[in-house]
């Protein structure tokens, strides 16, 4: 990387565009079992039902599974590059509702559908409603990211 | 073994004091896919009005790990690790985390509830800067699977 780099021109979306129901990003995550230790080790989560499939088998899981909580940082990051900024993300919650297997060979391919789900004018923030799927079935229920567009 | 539900309300002493580390938000934002560049180069961040690297949205539970470490080590607790299932998780901030901040973290047991076999813990943990300010505070609801 040059040491000298220009910074992209962050475009902050306009509070008075927006509309519920709008869709405000998409995108595809491809998770490998790399994906999976990196995680592992950036987390400090080892818990082996997400590396190891004896493991995962002995404790009567379909196979491997991706930790919730990397599906829940990933899949925040569409509305953190739409909103230009993470620190506009004041509040993010979700429910783990189903697993997410990632094949030895295959990996998995996680889809995020970022929405507009409510408008807060008075503080001009929006909350932004996410559908992950996976396998044609959403993995995360009640996902919600409140964003402060300034 | 259920849940022992005094646990209900019980803080726990704050967790070792964090220090944020530029390689290793950079490494967390690495492995959840963040490719922003105010999560990756300093001078972007600084560009943007940040001391340094800003973490991304959910690396509050690299730290929220301590504290509920102590919660499953709590010898009258009656929490089975291997039992353990995550319900939901939540992050509410007040700004974003960013290299260099010294962190301390306090869980608070905000509820215990039963269900059937089954156990429900809320577990909340408090992040406050080394100026004491507010910086998140993540809640976590475990499940906890009884005997079938």
């Amino acid at each position: 990387m040059a040491a000298v780099q220009q910074t992209p021109v962050q475009q902050t979306p306009v509070f008075e565009e927006l509309a519920v129901g709008d869709v405000v990003a998409e995108q595809e995550f491809a998770l490998t079992r790399d994906s999976l230790v990196r995680y592992a080790g950036a987390s400090g989560d080892f818990n082996p039902i997400h590396y190891r499939d004896d493991v995962a088998a002995t404790v009567g899981l379909p196979g491997v599974l991706a930790h919730g909580m990397l599906t829940m940082g990933f899949a925040v990051q569409p509305v953190v590059d739409w909103a230009g900024d993470p620190g506009r993300v004041l509040d993010y919650q979700v429910r783990f509702t189903r697993p997410v297997v990632v094949d030895p060979s295959f990996g998995a391919t996680v889809t995020v559908t970022a929405k507009v789900g409510q408008l807060d004018a008075e503080a001009r923030a929006a909350r932004i409603d996410l559908t992950v799927s996976f396998g044609g079935a959403t993995v995360l229920g009640k996902a919600q990211v409140r964003v402060v567009l300034g | 073994m259920p849940v022992n539900p005094e646990l209900q309300g019980r803080v726990f002493p704050p967790a070792e004091p964090y220090l944020v580390g530029r390689e290793k938000v950079r490494e967390f934002a690495r492995a959840v896919f963040a490719t922003h560049p105010i999560n990756l180069d300093p001078a972007a961040a600084q560009a943007a009005g940040y001391a340094d690297v800003v973490a991304p949205p959910t690396f509050a539970v690299v730290v929220q790990e301590h504290t509920l470490a102590q919660l499953l080590s709590e010898p009258d607790a009656g929490i089975d690790f291997t039992r353990v299932v995550h319900g939901d998780q939540r992050f509410t901030s007040t700004r974003p985390i960013v290299a260099g901040d010294l962190l301390t973290a306090t869980l608070t047991v905000s509820s215990v509830k039963t269900l059937g076999p089954h156990s429900m813990v809320t577990a909340e943990t408090n992040v406050t800067d080394s100026a004491g300010e507010h910086v998140v505070t993540a809640i976590s609801t475990l499940v906890v699977r009884g005997e079938e």
